[in-house]
């Protein structure tokens, strides 16, 4: 079936993962300004799920370490948790996604953006992904 | 994040290796798919597509225009002979004698416990291959319960009737939605505009000659099934798809089948019946015709219609935000389980949380209120009745 390699690897060629931006094994993105860092789902992330109907985020002004949940995004036939990419206190909640949703499959990288954290231990930021890095877990 | 769950179906995963390809059954257009951009998942150990541009936008097309569907995974069964209906009417739940040629019905297979082996159509076919006396049906099940239900049926043929499994030869297209009449017009001389609810012809179509047509469907917008040769299938699926060009047809994955037929309260086997529901708990006491003679589990069903069941299977909607999956626990009010969803998801139409699932009696009129337990949280849902989508 070497027609699915070709098509699957096309899929991939096609995705974006911008160089400016420090990824997760979770599929999130992060990218840091000064001591904030905005957190969202990648491009690969958002096309595996499908047409997403629900961001729920109940943890704002929640201090969390890395790796702990702090929403859950639906799609229409798939449900996945959010990860902390790193820990530190959520200070914002892209409020846009209550009723406009789908701004994570149209913009996933710009609009819609999930959270704001404020950065708690900035050498937590060495040990996230690369953009070449991701490119590299997508294709495996 | 990733997939803390899959609701697609119970054992749909993405596809990424090479190797899991190769080892999966394929149906005839399994190219095509890959070739329109498809993404292609494992399903009761098909390649199938789950999706092309989208579940909503393929839902929305098979609701408002035309959409086709390859559903060659499902299982087809010859069974003719003198007693062929004998058979069918001892494994089955509905009343096959009322069928004439043409004519398809929805039914069961019940298993000995008051359980369901599989849901199933069944066909009553021309008789221009049978031999004097002789009659035969076409049986359409489900690809997950293939082998279960050729193994349960030949087990209890002790009948003059003969079965073919014509699976791996027959290829099936599903194009549904309201145009889907205008899409097919110039490629048959069958009268599709007149062409009943659960009836078919088998004739001339888009050039092959014993293609079967039948006004059926698992989508509630209208349209056809089409049953023909597999190594036809992809000139088939080609001259659909030039005919249809016109009406806007387009093709659709198997996630928008799912929330179609969920937005109608169609069961769906594996989730919302098993070896282990009754169809009268599923609310398929309309095909379970008690009056028929014997069947397997009628005594069963028949207590059950009598002194009542004690679970049922109802639909909801969420007041609450949140969206049911297969699995969550159903509460009443203070918070006791009474039941489990069976199904759900966001309805791209009725643009509302629904889904179905069991709850024990007393919580299964219209308007009683449940509450599903969502990742430990409490979140309230009203039963509702089904369908939740009505056509316009």
């Amino acid at each position: 079936m070497l027609v699915s390699m070709e098509v699957f690897l096309l899929n991939q060629l096609t995705m974006e993962t911008p160089d400016n931006l420090k990824y997760t094994q979770e599929h999130e993105w992060v990218k840091i300004d000064g001591d904030t860092a905005t957190v969202g789902i990648t491009d690969f992330a958002q096309s595996e799920l499908g047409d997403i109907v629900y961001v729920e985020v109940e943890t704002v002004d929640q201090s969390l370490a890395q790796n702990e949940v702090f929403g859950t995004v639906e799609a229409v036939k798939a449900v996945s948790d959010l990860f902390m990419p790193i820990s530190g206190t959520i200070i914002a909640f892209n409020e846009k996604l209550e009723d406009d949703s789908e701004l994570v499959n149209n913009s996933p990288y710009e609009d819609g953006w999930m959270i704001k954290i404020k950065i708690e231990n900035p050498e937590e930021l060495e040990a996230l992904m690369s953009a070449e890095a991701y490119k590299e877990l997508t294709n495996a | 994040m990733f997939f803390l769950a899959n609701f697609i179906f119970t054992f749909a995963i993405p596809i990424f290796e090479v190797e899991k390809i190769e080892k999966m059954k394929k149906t005839p257009l399994s190219a095509i798919h890959e070739a329109l951009g498809a993404k292609m998942v494992e399903f009761a150990g098909y390649y199938m597509p789950v999706s092309y541009a989208g579940i909503k936008e393929e839902h929305q097309t098979v609701r408002e225009g035309v959409g086709m569907f390859d559903v060659s995974h499902m299982g087809e069964f010859i069974v003719r002979g003198k007693e062929a209906l004998d058979l069918i009417q001892l494994v089955t739940s509905n009343d096959v004698s009322k069928l004439d040629i043409g004519d398809a019905q929805y039914s069961c297979l019940p298993n000995k416990n008051g359980g369901i082996v599989d849901d199933l159509l069944v066909y009553r076919l021309p008789e221009d291959q049978c031999a004097a006396g002789e009659q035969a049906y076409m049986l359409v099940v489900n690809a997950s319960n293939m082998e279960k239900d050729w193994n349960w049926i030949n087990d209890h043929n002790q009948f003059d009737a003969q079965l073919y499994n014509i699976s791996d030869e027959t290829a099936l297209l599903a194009i549904q939605g309201p145009k889907a009449t205008a899409a097919l017009a110039s490629l048959t001389e069958m009268d599709l505009e007149n062409m009943k609810y659960y009836t078919f012809e088998k004739g001339k179509f888009a050039g092959f000659d014993k293609v079967i047509v039948s006004a059926t469907g698992y989508t509630g917008s209208g349209g056809f099934e089409v049953y023909a040769p597999s190594e036809h299938a992809a000139e088939i699926w080609n001259a659909i798809m030039a005919a249809g060009e016109p009406h806007g047809i387009k093709p659709i994955g198997l996630g928008a089948r799912d929330t179609l037929r969920l937005e109608m309260g169609f069961c769906l086997y594996g989730n919302d019946i098993d070896d282990t529901t009754s169809p009268i708990e599923a609310g398929l006491s309309w095909i379970t015709k008690l009056q028929k003679g014997n069947f397997h589990s009628c005594e069963i069903f028949n207590a059950q219609k009598l002194t009542g069941i004690r679970k049922k299977l109802v639909g909801f909607e969420m007041i609450d935000r949140g969206i049911p999956r297969k699995g969550y626990k159903i509460l009443d009010e203070e918070g006791k389980e009474i039941g489990e969803v069976t199904s759900g998801t966001q309805g791209p139409s009725v643009k509302k949380a629904i889904g179905m699932g069991y709850v024990k009696m007393g919580h299964h009129k219209s308007g009683s209120e449940i509450y599903l337990d969502i990742r430990g949280k409490r979140i309230k849902a009203q039963v509702v009745k089904m369908p939740f989508y009505k056509a316009k």
